[in-house]
């Protein structure tokens, strides 16, 4: 009897069983979880009378949606479209805003970063007014002040504000700018700066290999650029200029519904898009500035010490031993800061930009009502560009790990 | 190469002292910094590719300089010096018109409407709640300040049990304050009343009140051995029963009629208080939840290491925004019919759940930073799991990580804008609403009302990022040893 | 047995001759207001090798950076090879490259391999081609003992083995002059001694070098001129016998007898 009773006990008390049974229990009650909110779910829908089911995608959309680069690579039409197409302008411009926010905020970062660590007190003191201003007000106050404050109040449709007269103007209803069109053999000058990539790709590995080879060293860099813009350029020219500009149009005389910038001519970026792209970029940029000065004190001054001991110029030095080791620092929070920004986004929902979520969660939503389905499509996409994102920093990070003992 | 003249011989002593000199005036004093903080970078002349440095480094300089100063001149200027400040003839929107408009002030003017941000500063802080019952919210407001600043202010005594108080006491008297006895089912409130044995009322409370503090003091009293044997062998188990009856007191003060307070619903709630409202919330209802999440995710068991890991990269993985609209829209399905869950407790549970992740990520770097050697000697003494953590581990990473939680407090702050995209009304969602009002339109309504608010956030985030750098190098000059 | 057989240092090629390869005139130079080097007046000879040392905060390390521009002084004049050490780039780079410097903390590029350690600033700085590079750098390698690390990276090294590669580093420059900042403060007891042998032989081979140490044996065995600074003054200087045994001045007594004595 004993002897039983203590075998018991002795299982009982095995990390081994204890932790199995802890897993089993743990697994067991996330089930009963999951089990009485579906439970309750299904309740509460069939009062509702709704029914899940993605069946709604292929309805057509009611409603208009501003032109965007969504709605131009999808050909959307008011009736014809249906709610998946929705879907995909929302995703589209999603990427849109993003890819420039990231460009811009990149560009803008680093700047502010490098500014940051200047000996020059005004670039300095300039760079850490902006980044304290930026990153301690919320992106959504920024948002509106960009879109309120300063871009709704510029003049209406039937005046306008010079940025570059006659080439770049401004006013309510967005930012005019000319769009090229090629023409007929436009495509000479695509060919040649294709010819002038490969051909830089393959002077580099001729440069590395002469360097290795006599020790001199060839200016591949500037000779690439030389090529990448020369080549081209001098086929356009020759090729007799096969672009032609449009410049936006303002007429300032005639009927007054006829006047203002004309429908077509040029390009124009809608001011829901210029305030979301400036106010990330903007947000963003505070944000990684503090990440490429982190990276860059990162690296050990006595590295740059060392390098200079033993005669090297700044530009190896920062191009061979800092940079290479401040990156190491830089990616990964860099990608963070990515991702936040692609998230970010979705505050375009308050100013009716149509990206994902405005015009899934928004618009759509309150049509169709199909809650469940429509917010899992939204965070599928999410979802997708975090562990996308994910599994590039676990890549990269194992790929630039230094090696030690 | 100069050859020596002399084969004198090595030794040398030097027999007086080498005076002690100032350094030369071009080093130091204003001319010193001047040359090394900006005509440094510019004045190097050594080779062509310097020199167009220098200039570069002229142009922006100055470029950069004259824009940073023109910007701050015009904010001043717009923001003190050409600014409105008093309405006396109440004319409202007439009193920030220039004559163009009507006004009164002159042609090209442009400056801010402060009128017009006073006018509205009350419905700014504290949303449409009824304005006599302000008092409420004042009082508890006060009273969170005061023990917060108990809390962090070093040399002040008893700073563990105004923990204690901000953690359990707090949110009651809170809850019970600024909205009102909550309203009991039939079958809470039997549970509560124990079966209608005790009444819920204030009388009530208190001596649930004073049996629990009774508990307590019992059990310290015997475990230091003034009272009689059995007293002291089962002072722990006494003590426990104290915080049971005094946890069941805090349940019991939620549901107890007579406090005299009126119900004031959390639609009429608004403003400031609402942002810290729910930031605070969010952010004190993380903690616990993201600790076990953290430890789950490093935990050697790979149901709870999934189960951590998938729920943390879940909730970190998807805006916030899309979080509020599945709480503010999903949620009333996910709960039993009948459950009505009013609008702020969604948002506060979303961005509860959001922010859990986002801590869990923070304390996993504190337990990361901790030595292995602390597991291997707690475990070496015979400490449990949770022993260990509770005594050795946690205390250690929590002050590790204490500047990550204010960073994430300060992120979360600033988050709480976006519940005024879900109908909640904090105080960008105040601030927009007042801008509706006609009677205040004027061209510079909205520069006004922005800039103000920004001015508010502004402080409070930079004054918690200051606090936060602050922590990190005490924290940092404790460790170094 | 001779005191140069019981220590078992090779003297042949220890030669100092004539030709001046460091000269320094009054020179000063401050930190801010705190006056960190003061009238500093030295002469180095090729061939010598001198052992400065002191207090801490007593201005060695700052004397000796003085040398490749590390630090910048402030006043007087500083020469080396007969080239003047100023504002000029050009003078500077030409310094760095006869002057050769192994720091306390090593300082190895930990993302390129020892290998490449050693031939980055030969490659990019005087142009050679990487296999003649690379030739070089393993003899070098060889004379500090550690070829075969050639192709691992400083974090699979210990601190005696990293500094070995330091030193190895800094010679495929072939410098003239080899400057020490506490090149073994830094490392564990045991891997000491493989460092201190490598700069004996290295001062056998009659390299010119200055060494910021606190190992007095090396001075006694190698050094043919040992200094003493304090306050970032030169107080004292001798041959290596004269000032251990025979201390002039009483700040010196004062330091000897700290740091011999325990």
């Amino acid at each position: 009897m004993n002897s039983d009773k203590s075998l018991v006990l002795k299982y009982l008390y095995d990390t081994r069983t204890r932790s199995i049974i802890f897993q089993v229990l743990l697994i067991l009650s996330l089930i009963f979880g999951f089990w009485w909110i579906v439970d309750n779910t299904a309740a509460n829908l069939s009062a509702q009378n709704k029914s899940v089911g993605f069946s709604f995608l292929s309805q057509t959309a009611g409603f208009a949606i501003s032109d965007t680069l969504g709605t131009w690579l999808l050909n959307y039409e008011v009736g014809t479209s249906t709610y998946l197409d929705v879907y995909f302008i929302g995703i589209a411009n999603t990427f849109l805003v993003a890819f420039l926010g990231i460009i811009f905020a990149t560009i803008l970062g680093f700047t502010f970063g490098i500014m940051r660590l200047s000996q020059n007190f005004i670039l300095r003191g300039f760079s850490t007014i902006y980044i304290e201003l930026t990153r301690n007000i919320p992106l959504l106050v920024q948002l509106f002040f960009w879109y309120f404050a300063v871009l709704r109040s510029l003049p209406n449709a039937r005046g306008k504000v010079d940025i570059i007269p006659d080439v770049i103007g401004i006013n309510i209803v967005g930012l005019y700018l000319p769009s090229a069109i090629p023409q007929d053999g436009f495509s000479l000058t695509m060919t040649a700066f294709a010819i002038a990539v490969v051909i830089t790709f393959f002077m580099n590995r001729w440069a590395k290999k002469r360097q290795q080879e006599t020790g001199q060293i060839f200016p591949a860099f500037w000779v690439g650029l030389g090529l990448l813009i020369g080549l081209p350029l001098v086929v356009f020219l020759v090729s007799g200029s096969p672009l032609v500009i449009e410049y936006p149009e303002f007429k300032e005389t005639g009927p007054i519904l006829k006047r203002g910038f004309q429908k077509g001519v040029g390009m124009v970026l809608v001011p829901e898009m210029l305030a979301v792209w400036l106010s990330l970029s903007l947000y963003t940029a505070a944000f990684i500035a503090e990440i490429v000065r982190a990276g860059i004190m990162a690296v050990n001054k006595g590295q740059t010490e060392a390098s200079l001991a033993l005669g090297l110029k700044p530009n190896p030095i920062l191009r061979l031993v800092i940079i290479p080791q401040a990156m190491r620092v830089i990616i990964p929070p860099l990608t963070s800061q990515y991702l936040n920004l692609t998230k970010n986004s979705s505050l375009a929902i308050a100013i009716a930009y149509p990206e994902l979520v405005s015009v899934f969660a928004g618009t759509a939503l309150n049509q169709v009502g199909k809650e469940i389905e429509m917010i899992f499509m939204m965070m599928s996409v999410y979802l997708t560009f975090s562990i996308l994102t994910s599994i590039f920093m676990n890549w990269f990070n194992a790929r630039v790990k230094l090696v030690e003992r | 190469m100069a050859k020596k003249t002399t084969s004198s011989s090595i030794a040398y002593v030097r027999t007086e002292p080498a005076p002690l000199l100032p350094p030369p005036a071009s080093q130091t004093g204003l001319l010193g910094w001047l040359h090394k903080n900006i005509l440094a970078s510019m004045t190097d002349f050594s080779s062509p590719v310097a020199a167009v440095k220098s200039l570069l480094m002229a142009f922006f300089t100055v470029l950069i300089g004259y824009v940073g100063v023109t910007q701050i001149i015009s904010l001043v200027d717009f923001a003190f010096i050409s600014a409105v400040w008093s309405d006396p003839e109440g004319l409202k929107r007439e009193a920030c018109w220039t004559v163009d408009q009507g006004g009164s002030l002159p042609s090209g003017w442009h400056g801010a409407c402060w009128p017009f941000v006073k006018a509205k500063f009350k419905f700014l802080m504290y949303g449409p709640y009824d304005m006599d019952q302000l008092w409420r919210v004042n009082v508890t407001g006060i009273i969170g300040l005061v023990a917060l600043a108990w809390l962090l202010i070093e040399p002040l005594p008893l700073r563990r049990y105004v923990g204690i108080f901000l953690l359990t006491v707090y949110p009651v008297l809170s809850i019970i304050l600024l909205y009102g006895r909550l309203d009991p089912s039939s079958t809470t409130l039997s549970v509560i009343t124990l079966g209608g044995i005790l009444p819920p009322t204030p009388t009530t409370l208190m001596g649930i009140v004073v049996v629990g503090l009774g508990l307590m003091t019992l059990a310290r009293l015997g475990s230091r051995g003034m009272l009689s044997r059995t007293i002291e062998d089962h002072a722990r188990q006494i003590e426990m029963s104290g915080w049971v009856v005094i946890a069941y007191a805090l349940i019991f003060a939620l549901f107890t009629d007579g406090y005299n307070l009126e119900r004031i619903d959390t639609n009429d709630w608004g403003g400031l208080m609402i942002t810290l409202v729910v930031a605070i919330t969010g952010i004190v209802a993380s903690l616990p939840l993201g600790i076990l999440l953290a430890l789950g995710r490093r935990s050697t068991m790979p149901a709870a290491r999934i189960i951590c890991t998938v729920f943390i990269e879940f909730w970190r993985g998807v805006p916030l925004i899309t979080v509020l609209f599945m709480a503010s829209v999903m949620l009333p399905l996910f709960l039993p019919e009948g459950v009505n869950f009013d609008n702020l407790l969604r948002a506060l549970v979303g961005v509860m759940l959001f922010s859990a992740a986002y801590m869990a990520e923070v304390v996993r770097g504190g337990l990361q930073a901790i030595d292995k050697g602390q597991f291997e000697g707690s475990s070496a003494v015979g400490l449990t799991y949770w022993q260990s953590m509770r005594l050795v581990i946690l205390p250690q990473a929590l002050t590790h990580v204490i500047p990550g939680i204010v960073n994430t407090f300060i992120g979360l702050f600033k988050d709480t804008t976006l519940v005024s995209i879900i109908g909640l009304f904090d105080l960008l969602g105040a601030g927009q609403s007042a801008l509706a009002d006609a009677a205040w339109a004027s061209p510079v309504q909205s520069h006004s009302m922005y800039l103000f608010i920004a001015a508010i956030f502004f402080v409070f985030c930079f004054g918690m990022s200051r606090y936060s750098i602050y922590m990190e190098n005490k924290l940092s000059r404790s460790r170094r040893h | 047995m001779s005191k140069d057989e019981q220590s078992g240092v090779d003297r042949s090629r220890m030669q100092v001759s004539d030709e001046i390869v460091v000269s320094m005139n009054s020179v000063n130079k401050w930190f801010g207001h705190f006056h960190v080097l003061r009238d500093i007046n030295l002469e180095v000879q090729k061939g010598e090798r001198i052992v400065v040392c002191g207090p801490s905060g007593s201005g060695k390390s700052t004397l000796i950076r003085c040398l490749n521009r590390l630090e910048e002084h402030q006043q007087g004049d500083i020469h080396v090879h007969g080239i003047e050490l100023n504002r000029d780039l050009k003078n500077i780079e030409e310094i760095r490259r006869e002057v050769g410097m192994v720091f306390q903390h090593f300082n190895l590029f930990p993302h390129l391999t020892i290998m490449e350690n050693c031939t980055l600033a030969p490659i990019w700085v005087r142009k050679m081609p990487k296999k003649e590079a690379e030739e070089i750098a393993m003899t070098y390698l060889e004379r500090v003992k550690i070829p075969e690390q050639a192709y691992k990276y400083p974090g699979q090294l210990s601190g005696g083995q990293q500094q070995r590669v330091a030193i190895a580093r800094a010679l495929c420059m072939q410098p003239q002059l080899m400057l020490f900042d506490e090149p073994t403060s830094a490392l564990d007891p045991e891997m000491i001694k493989e460092v201190l042998d490598t700069m004996v032989s290295l001062a056998e081979d009659g390299m010119t070098m200055i060494c910021v140490t606190h190992e007095m044996g090396f001075a006694r065995k190698v050094a043919n001129r040992v200094i003493f600074m304090d306050e970032g003054q030169i107080i004292e200087q001798n041959e290596p016998e004269e000032f251990f045994n025979n201390p002039k001045s009483d700040r010196t007594q004062l330091f000897l007898s700290q740091i011999l004595n325990h």
